[in-house]
């Protein structure tokens, strides 16, 4: 089988592996400086902001707002063609750091900046579930 | 301003030999042989032989990769020089190797320096094997799961320049037909045929808002120049172009870090460039911007100074970035209607800035040119420089 026909499976390293065990318990984690405070993501060993080397692995909310977003038209390899049109966006977490992911379970066209969407897990492999999001589900908390 | 190395290169550089090799559809050259034929073109340019140069920078090629490109190339062409670099990728690191040669020829690393570059994307790559290069594009964890081709990332920032500041897909297309109109005029441009905004916002949507003239072509081809000191560039053939400011800006590798989708590190690098040079975006007759995808022109001309924050998609309007307008950019046609072959796409813009500054540009020649700015982008909007290039020492 040609290469582009499959999905580029993420491959976890020393330092994202907790992020990886996380996702496949549909957990999303990122870390949080005992520190400072700060939230970050992508994995690090210190904290971003101050530079500390108390960083934690802490489960986020799981709600975020679409900072940006673009339908994709024309795939990017064989292995996402069956999925045209599918939306690729950047999403805020509530906690602060910003991830790239997929809106799923909305109409492309439906999708808006500034959209609250929560988390949601689609399972790749028996170790490797990936994070996608959501439209918010009616609102069952104070915002 | 914090780290700007005032003066420090200003008026001490001259670009005195400057060349591409034919671009577009070029299926009989390879990648190494578009290297060593821009090569040759610039150095007959300057009216030097090879053994001349004492310094050699290349760019990475993605076609016919070496681990020691640079090394290759001098082996290929049997010069032995006393600097010698290869530039990892992308058009903001092809850009800054005018800043590192510079700073060799200032600190007597080399004298003279050759920076050439080349790739064959169109003719060297197979359509599946060109595809799946798009896709190597992307934190390998934490985005390419997500299936972003390259225009996805330009579409993010595009979208969401649009939510700030009202930017349309008209403006953005204005981009497109002004490169396209200067293409027109130079016959070495791969697209000539001049488009409307109609025909932009009618072309396919490849990643919404972008539509496949919004975004640059794939080609073939190469470029390079010669560099030397200020001193030594009098007694070259051709009339010097100096170096009057450069700097560099870097924010981020991946989108997704970004601190800003909107506002880029275009603004550091223009400001230390213009704070070498002593002038400022009033001051500049001509613009070669980084335009692999429309967007990111509109973003430039705000980070570089020529329009406010939020007012590029009305700055490029009504003709004011066109041959005769307010701000004439990417005079070749740029990445859009000229060429680009990857990596290099950055020293046509150099070598375009060149002809423009001696003069040499017919019907598309910018009149009275004196000053121009050259900027350049690699990663998703990561790593920028800005080169300002003068026909006199300022």
């Amino acid at each position: 089988m040609a290469a582009n026909t499959i999905k580029p499976v993420p491959v976890p390293t020393l330092e994202t592996r907790p992020y990886w065990e996380g996702c496949q318990r549909h957990e999303l984690r990122i870390q949080r400086c005992a520190a400072c405070g700060q939230h970050q993501f992508f994995p690090r060993i210190y904290c971003s902001k101050c530079f500390n080397d108390r960083v934690e692995w802490v489960t986020a909310s799981g709600r975020a707002k679409v900072l940006s977003f673009t339908i994709v038209r024309r795939p990017v390899s064989a292995a996402f063609a069956g999925e045209i049109p599918y939306v690729v966006a950047l999403v805020t977490l509530d906690e602060g750091p910003t991830m790239m992911t997929n809106i799923v379970g909305s109409a492309p066209d439906q999708v808006e900046i500034g959209m609250p969407v929560e988390v949601t897990f689609e399972d790749w492999t028996e170790e490797i579930s990936i994070p996608k999001f959501r439209p918010a589900q009616a609102r069952s908390e104070p915002l | 301003m914090r780290g700007t190395t005032t003066e420090s290169l200003k008026n001490k550089v001259a670009i005195v030999g400057a060349a591409d090799t034919e671009v577009g559809v070029v299926p009989h050259l390879s990648a190494t042989q578009l290297y060593v034929k821009a090569a040759k073109l610039a150095l007959e340019d300057a009216g030097i032989t090879k053994n001349d140069v004492d310094g050699l920078i290349t760019c990475i090629s993605f076609v016919e990769p070496f681990m020691y490109h640079a090394e290759m190339i001098a082996e290929y062409m049997q010069i032995f020089p006393r600097y010698c670099m290869t530039a990892p990728s992308g058009g903001g690191t092809t850009l800054a190797i005018m800043h590192h040669a510079a700073s060799a020829i200032v600190t007597g690393m080399c004298d003279t320096v050759l920076i050439t570059m080349a790739d064959s994307q169109l003719s060297g790559l197979s359509r599946d094997k060109a595809i799946e290069a798009m896709s190597g594009a992307g934190h390998p964890q934490f985005e390419r799961p997500y299936g972003p081709p390259i225009p996805a990332f330009y579409a993010l920032l595009a979208r969401a320049h649009e939510h700030a500041y009202g930017t349309t897909a008209a403006q953005r297309a204005a981009v497109a037909v002004a490169c396209r109109k200067h293409a027109s005029m130079n016959p070495a441009a791969q697209m000539r045929k001049p488009i409307t905004v109609d025909d932009v916002l009618n072309s396919r949507m490849i990643s919404d808002p972008l539509h496949l003239l919004d975004c640059s072509l794939v080609s073939d081809g190469g470029a390079a120049i010669i560099m030397t000191s200020a001193e030594r560039a009098r007694d070259f053939k051709q009339k010097p172009i100096y170096l009057l400011g450069t700097g560099e800006g870097h924010s981020h590798e991946h989108i997704s870090q970004a601190i800003s989708l909107t506002t880029s590190a275009a603004k550091e690098a223009g400001e230390r460039a213009y704070a070498m040079a002593g002038i400022g975006p009033h001051d500049i007759d001509v613009a070669e911007l980084y335009d692999c995808f429309t967007p990111v022109v509109i973003i430039e001309l705000e980070d570089l100074g020529f329009c406010p924050k939020g007012e590029g998609g009305r700055f490029v309007e009504g003709g004011r970035i066109e041959l005769g307008g307010e701000l004439p950019i990417n005079t070749h046609g740029g990445l859009l209607s000229h060429c680009h072959p990857g990596h290099p796409g950055s020293l046509f813009s150099v070598t375009e800035a060149v002809r423009q500054l001696r003069g040499e540009c017919g019907p598309r020649q910018v009149k009275d040119a004196k000053v121009a700015l050259v900027h350049g982008q690699g990663g998703i909007m990561s790593t920028h420089c800005t080169a300002i290039l003068g026909r006199e020492q300022l």
